[in-house]
């Protein structure tokens, strides 16, 4: 069986029966790149050679974007480890997970990457990345309510930064905006190793009614299956089997510019308005996005996790280049498409809401009484396959993963032969060289590109430590949500990389005051097919799954992206955890800003000479190597449980969890925040240094009234949480005692410089 | 998705008079900010009325407003499209009889672009979208939209937009200047190349206001900067009551 380039669609239709006919007809399943032994297998479904169309969909089912086949292995721990947790209304396997966040009212969130696309086009990768993730949210009955994006860059000062950064930002914002979400969120991180393989993840946050959740199922023979949004078009014709699954090999091969899709926000923000009017009349028994291999993706979903099959007449779906053929249509990836299945009786005011928001729907098929899908191209059948084949019941791979042999190196070469700052002006130095450094630096210059305000219920946005929505505006019910990432820690140990990814995400909510319930998580690695990516990445899987049952806070999905690898070259593994809490009233949530002068500063959790994998060593030394911080998941659960309460019984008016940078960013932040400074003084027992560049997690510096001193040291003691009293909020300088001063006004040139002399 | 914000009666009645003034708030497709200004409206205490782009009436509304967004998506100039709304028929009529009418960052460009007021929004000189807390200062306290306030007075709203650079001949911005039309500046900054530092104008008869920044982002301590966007609201009421 050799792979050849010649359909036979390019001279004659290419129908079941004719495929049945033809049996030795040669298929181009290799540059639609599946493996040999997979395009058989299609084969031994069919008993007969795939038709053209059939080939198309099995193609971009079963990449590994759509298939998850080399990662699916190692999910499955996702499910089988979840903790109990009575707040998970629909579990991992849906568009998004579903949770209870009381009053009534359900909010589905989750991220997804759009990573290759993002550096193939960066305005339209990250565009669409941000459309692809709302439509999964708004497929499961909710309203988006609020965005996020953690991205990921080269170093900054590399040129090709210069090409991306400013793209995906203007790409996030540029969507974002003109669709009325308010973006509240997210991280901006550089490091050379995602110079050829930036990381552009996408999170959106929904909120519905319990009574409101669909699901995508096509059940009831005599449905109608109506497409309904943007017309088809070529754009994004494979970008799924051809650009999420294959590496960036050094250039060969035709351009790929082709395959990245093209968004067009003001359409979506239609299709928001008319799908939640169609919800709202109950006109939908079943819904689908149209994402990643569009309509092939939709209809065998839709067929698969439905009760019958499904007929499909393809020539219906309107078109904007009428020369597109059949297997064009069923791989296209044009945005602003949804697929959903009404009553009979219900199509026709199904269609006038659309008409009213000027969206165009299409009767294109019907659900069926049989088990099959079929697709027919002007009457003639060209689709004719159990739909679980192609949905469901892809591939899936054990692929050999092995810890590479220079792992041991890299945890040798720890931080402590690094020279370190002593004198009081070597320290003021290092903290200057620190804050002003890209990644601890300011992110206002991305962030103020986008829009916190619209909807008008944002009560906390980044810089804070988590973003907050409210959702009820007479019970002030909220949500609160943070997503982080740390490659560094990852890299030198993806089992506990993984788990500080998600202890930085559930302290940051627990930070706002909000209590932790559920996680999603973006998984990004390089090849899979290499043995030690491989490791990285069920090592992270792993840990993840192992601390999310600790904790408490089940994976409710979320997405893998495998291949961020150019040649040899490897991302950092980088699992980015997104980690959604509920806050009864809003009005209580606690902010990061340092405003109230005299309130004195609490330093919570222990602090350890840790400094492996942290910003210091990056920025002072350029160094990675060592072991991560230690995770200690039962400490961040008590931390939690006092940030909560304090924030519950008004103890504290201040709040900022301790991570990257150190101690000395946390303060740093909270003092420009707030417009306030702060005198510290160094605890007994550590030094200078060790207080301000460590990295120990399960950590946040508090700003406590002094009236509620008392109170909040007893809660802590009586839960034994170490309390440690670092200074006081005061002046407009930030001093560490006997070692230096820095004035806020040089403190915040240093860190809101750095960005816009690098992009403008 | 939630319901809205209850505004406590006050015990006097004395509320009733402003809840009985009626505000339209019109959704063109690709609004966004609508809600929000229904919002402020409630919180303001009148009753907002939507007010839909296709429909050619006005249900007797006291007062409109043309809310945030990218109506039509933009895609062609800002607002170029939506002033065609068959709602711009009787609206662009009633703001000539002097229908108090506010225009808030895209609604300020349909107003410009409908000739209710003069001059265009162009794109941010630095070409980026900008969202910031913006200081503001009131120049003109006598229009319709600006009552509650003092000539002079500083406020903080949120500003939001891509294409927020104000322009007109100069001579048009010296008969603004001459005729108190400048109703806010920009302060502490220049966000977006506006000439003159503009940040809102009003027609002749004080009627009809447009401004770039948010007032209906600031109507709430929990979410805004400030509540120094509710003013504006208020002052409106205030002119019907007392009408």
């Amino acid at each position: 069986m050799t792979s050849t380039t010649s359909t036979p669609a390019a001279s004659a239709l290419d129908t079941v029966e004719h495929a049945a006919r033809t049996p030795e007809t040669g298929q181009p399943w290799s540059e639609l790149g599946l493996k040999q032994d997979e395009y058989a297998r299609i084969r031994d479904i069919l008993g007969r050679r795939p038709t053209g169309a059939e080939l198309a969909m099995y193609s971009v089912m079963w990449s590994e974007h759509c298939s998850y086949k080399s990662s699916k292995a190692h999910l499955k721990q996702f499910g089988e480890k979840a903790p109990d947790s009575d707040a998970l209304l629909v579990g991992i396997g849906e568009n998004a997970g579903v949770v209870d966040v009381g009053q009534g009212y359900a909010v589905t969130f989750k991220v997804e990457s759009h990573n290759h696309p993002s550096y193939v086009e960066p305005y339209q990768g990250a565009a669409t990345g941000v459309g692809g993730i709302v439509r999964d949210i708004l497929a499961m009955g909710a309203r988006p309510v609020a965005v996020q994006d953690p991205l990921r860059f080269g170093a900054p000062e590399h040129p090709d930064t210069k090409r991306v950064l400013p793209g995906v930002v203007a790409g996030v914002g540029g969507y974002g905006n003109c669709l009325g979400l308010p973006n509240i969120g997210g991280e901006v991180v550089f490091d050379p190793c995602y110079q050829g393989n930036p990381l552009v993840n996408a999170l959106c946050v929904g909120v519905m009614r319990h009574s409101d959740i669909h699901l995508a199922q096509a059940s009831g023979p005599g449905n109608k299956v109506i497409l309904y949004g943007a017309r088809t078009g070529g754009d994004g014709i494979g970008g799924v089997s051809v650009l999420a699954s294959e590496t960036f090999e050094s250039a060969q091969g035709p351009a790929k510019r082709p395959s990245v899709q093209v968004g067009d926000p003001f359409q979506e923000k239609l299709l928001i308005e008319c799908t939640l009017e169609v919800f709202r009349e109950q006109l939908v028994a079943g819904i689908q996005d149209l994402g990643g291999a569009g309509l092939s993706c939709a209809t065998s979903e839709l067929a698969s996790a439905g009760s019958g099959g499904m007929r499909v007449e393809l020539d219906a779906v309107p078109l904007r280049d009428s020369s597109l053929s059949p297997e064009e249509i069923l791989m296209s990836e044009s945005q602003e498409r949804m697929c959903a299945v009404v009553e009979p009786d219900k199509v026709d005011r199904f269609l006038e809401v659309c008409e009213k928001w000027d969206v165009l729907a299409t009767v294109i098929g019907e659900v069926t009484e049989g088990e099959r899908l079929e697709v027919f191209w002007h009457g003639e059948r060209i689709v004719d396959v159990p739909p679980r084949t192609v949905a469901h019941e892809g591939p899936v791979y054990h692929r050999p993963y092995e810890r590479p042999r220079w792992q041991d190196e890299l945890q040798a070469d720890g931080p402590e032969r690094l020279p370190r700052p002593a004198t009081g002006g070597e320290l003021r130095a290092a903290v200057l060289q620190s804050v002003s450094s890209p990644n601890q630096a300011s992110k206002s210059w991305v962030t103020d590109q986008y829009d916190r305000y619209v909807l008008g219920n944002t009560v906390l946005a980044q810089p804070e430590d988590g973003g907050v929505i409210r959702i009820d505006e007479e019970t002030g019910l909220g949500v609160a949500v943070a997503t982080d990432g740390n490659g560094r820690y990852a890299k030198l140990d993806p089992y506990a990389g993984a788990q500080l990814a998600l202890a930085e995400s559930y302290r940051n909510v627990a930070a706002t005051g909000a209590r932790p319930l559920a996680v999603t998580d973006c998984l990004n690695f390089g090849s899979p097919e290499d043995p030690a990516v491989m490791w990285q990445f069920a090592e992270a899987c792993r840990g993840l799954a192992d601390a999310c049952r600790e904790l408490g806070t089940p994976v409710t999905g979320g997405n893998v992206s495998l291949y961020n690898q150019t040649g040899e070259q490897a991302i950092h593994p980088t699992p980015v955890v997104g980690v959604l809490g509920v806050i009864d009233d809003v009005a209580r949530r606690t902010p990061m800003g340092f405003a109230a002068e005299g309130q004195l500063l609490y330093l919570l959790g222990d602090t350890r000479e840790e400094l492996g994998g942290s910003a210091w060593a990056q920025v002072a030394h350029g160094h990675l190597g060592g072991l991560p911080p230690r995770v200690d998941l039962a400490r961040e659960r008590l931390l939690a449980e006092i940030l909560i309460a304090a924030s519950r019984d008004g103890m504290i008016d201040a709040a900022h969890d301790v991570s990257d940078g150190g101690l000395i960013q946390t303060v740093a932040e909270s003092c420009l925040r707030g417009g306030r400074g702060a005198r510290l003084i160094v605890p007994d027992g550590l030094s200078a240094f060790t207080f301000l560049f460590s990295e120990s997690q399960g950590r946040a510096v508090v700003s406590v009234p002094r009236s509620e001193e008392l109170r909040f040291t007893d809660m802590c003691a009586a839960r034994g949480l170490p309390a440690t009293r670092i200074g006081v909020v005061d002046g407009q300088e930030v001093e560490v005692q006997g070692e230096f001063g820095i004035p806020l006004d040089e403190l915040r040139e240093a860190y809101e410089r750095t960005l816009p002399e690098l992009f403008g | 998705m939630s319901a809205p914000a209850a505004v406590p009666e006050r015990p006097d009645g004395s509320g009733d008079l402003e809840r009985s003034v009626r505000i339209g708030v019109v959704t063109f497709p690709g609004s966004l900010d609508d809600r929000d200004a229904e919002r402020a409206v409630r919180l303001a205490g009148g009753t907002p009325v939507a007010l839909w782009h296709r429909d050619p009436d006005l249900h007797g509304v006291d007062a409109v407003v043309l809310p945030g967004g990218f109506s039509y998506g933009d895609y062609l100039r800002c607002g170029a499209i939506a002033r065609f709304s068959p709602v711009m028929g009787p609206l662009v009529e009633r703001a000539r009889e002097g229908l108090p009418v506010l225009g808030i960052c895209n609604g300020f460009q349909v107003l410009c672009e409908s000739h209710l007021l003069p001059g265009a929004l162009t794109r941010n000189d630095h070409l980026h979208f900008v969202c910031r807390d913006q200081r503001l200062r009131v120049e003109n306290a006598g229009t319709a939209w600006t009552g509650d306030y003092r000539a002079g007075q500083e406020i903080t709203v949120p500003l939001k937009n891509g294409e927020g650079g104000y322009v007109a001949d100069e001579r048009t911005l010296d008969a603004l200047e001459a005729e108190g039309r400048v109703v806010f500046r920009y302060v502490g900054g220049n966000p977006n190349g506006s000439r003159r530092d503009i940040a809102g104008i009003t027609n002749e008869a004080g009627n009809v206001v447009g401004l770039m920044p948010h007032p209906e982002h600031a109507v709430e301590a929990l979410t805004g900067p400030t509540t120094d966007g509710l003013s504006l609201f208020t002052s409106a009421l205030k002119r019907l009551v007392s009408a």
